[in-house]
């Protein structure tokens, strides 16, 4: 892996997140409960529940792809709420993935990397496209930057979405559910992917139902359920002894 | 009997009348019926696209202006749009085209498709997937940039079939102008065949055009369906159909109401 050397040192000191007091209803129902969580700069927080938790919900506020009613994300020192914060340029230190891959179907692998390299990063076209093929290289896919998605497997779509989040050197890299949407071959090359990431000190925000991705790579658990926080612990302790009666059940529902 | 059998035949297949017809009909009508589709089609497009926009714009006081012009040209019947914009606007002093009958016609039909259009493109920049948006917003792209770099490329290939059926609407309504009298120099296939026939007192000149009509209209249609196949089957990043059903949908609406309105 090439890839992270261009971003930051593989240190602890990453970027942190901070959720104070976020709160999001999507109409009468309050998705998002109060919620204060700090992510620790250079660590994967994992981010585990129930469907309809709030766990996407919250993912999605780090970007403001939602829009939290009340309280504050911080990225940094840098309030994401905040509505007269250019919020492009926030997102620009954030990378995202999705569970869809979102990958834009009418552009090649290469095409899908360097569109906001080029539009947001401002490099020219030469520099995007060496900067897309050496990420395109370290996801594996070297040699693949000329095919269009649908010319893709499930797995080597979300490597390039990886890549195209990774070009654009974040402070943070949100994946939401990522793995869950592929054929079950296909996740061990995603998932090992985000394990070389978290080793080298990218700090990640992980919603996940792979129990042992969290264990492993996890610096932090976070356990949500309707839309409240309700345990937090390093894997250990959240998997070895979980304190909270739901998150018990539904530990040994999953595992 | 035989001689009842002779009449129809005469009627609608007097071959004399049809050879006569016929080498008008490829050398002004067939040019002018193509020249006014695309000029009007032209126009639509342009129309199309403002209103679309319109159409999807947050704000009411730009949405609805475009939601009532779509309602109204597409709940009237074109023959009446045609007639008060075509003769309308230069009767009023509105002279666009100085004495150009063929100006008015091409924006009559024009305007009218531009509402159809409208819908066309709404529906299929809608269905472009909400993930390709959050997509290039998460990665940096402003607002405007996400629309021209992701949803423009995707919805503009999905648009383009049933753009291309809207053409061939367009094609036929161009019969339409008849209704605005144009010189012998400006007349489209319609226009020649009828004016042919009330002279000889026989429809054949109109049969010979019909088969004209339908020589680009049938070819075209199987070609746009077929197209629109390969885009819903054909391709794992093909759209899903939303937008081109929808807009088949406002194409067949056209449809009927072209056939109801029974021109000539």
């Amino acid at each position: 892996m090439t890839t992270q050397t261009t971003s930051q040192a593989p240190t602890t000191h990453g970027t942190p997140v901070t959720f104070d007091h976020v709160n999001k209803r999507f109409g009468r129902t309050r998705v998002l409960h109060d919620i204060c969580l700090e992510v620790p700069g250079g660590q994967t927080t994992c981010v585990v529940g129930p469907s309809g938790s709030g766990k996407s919900t919250l993912l999605r506020c780090t970007n403001r792809l939602e829009e939290p009613d009340e309280g504050r994300v911080l990225l940094g020192d840098t309030d994401v709420t905040d509505r007269s914060a250019d919020i492009d340029a926030v997102r620009a230190r954030i990378g995202m993935v999705f569970q869809t891959f979102n990958l834009f179907p009418y552009r090649t692998a290469l095409d899908n990397i360097t569109l906001a390299l080029r539009r947001v990063r401002k490099l020219p076209a030469d520099e995007a496209a060496e900067r897309a093929r050496t990420h395109l290289a370290s996801v594996g896919l070297a040699g693949l930057e000329h095919r269009r998605p649908g010319q893709l497997s499930g797995g080597q779509q979300q490597r390039v979405a990886i890549a195209r989040a990774l070009a654009m050197e974040p402070e943070v890299m949100l994946f939401d559910e990522a793995t869950s949407a592929l054929d079950p071959e296909l996740v061990k090359g995603v998932l090992s992917i985000m394990r070389d990431l978290a080793g080298q000190g990218m700090t990640m925000i992980v919603v996940t139902h792979e129990m042992r991705f969290a264990q492993e790579a996890a610096g932090q658990v976070v356990f949500l359920d309707h839309g409240r926080l309700i345990e937090k612990a390093a894997p250990d302790k959240f998997f070895g002894a979980p304190e909270s009666p739901r998150l018990q059940a539904f530990l040994s529902a999953v595992t | 009997m035989f001689e009842g059998l002779q009449r129809v035949w005469e009627t609608f297949f007097n071959l004399d009348l049809i050879g006569q017809t016929l080498p008008t009909l490829l050398r002004v009508g067939l040019p002018n019926t193509l020249l006014l589709a695309v000029l009007a089609s032209v126009i639509g497009v342009v129309v199309g696209v403002v209103i679309a926009a319109g159409l999807m714009s947050s704000k009411v006081a730009v949405r609805l202006p475009c939601r009532m012009y779509v309602d109204v040209l597409r709940g009237l019947p074109h023959i009446l749009t045609v007639y008060l914009v075509g003769q309308g606007l230069p009767l009023a002093g509105i002279t666009l085209f100085g004495e150009s009958t063929y100006g008015y016609a091409a924006l009559a039909i024009g305007l009218l498709e531009g509402a159809y259009m409208a819908e066309i493109f709404r529906a299929g920049f809608q269905s472009v997937e909400k993930g390709q948006t959050e997509a290039a917003r998460g990665l940096g792209l402003s607002h405007l940039e996400t629309l021209r770099f992701v949803v423009f490329p995707t919805g503009a290939r999905r648009v383009l079939p049933p753009l291309t059926g809207q053409f061939i609407l367009v094609i036929k309504g161009t019969a339409l102008v008849y209704l605005l009298g144009l010189t012998a120099g400006q007349r489209e296939m319609f226009a020649i065949a009828q004016d042919t026939a009330i002279v000889n007192a026989s429809l054949s000149p109109l049969v010979a055009a019909g088969l004209l009509f339908l020589a680009i209209t049938v070819p075209l249609t199987y070609a746009v369906n077929a197209w629109e196949r390969r885009l819903r089957d054909g391709r794992k990043d093909a759209p899903t159909g939303s937008a081109t059903d929808s807009a088949t949908d406002s194409a067949t609406d056209m449809d009927r109401a072209l056939a109801h309105q029974g021109t000539g």
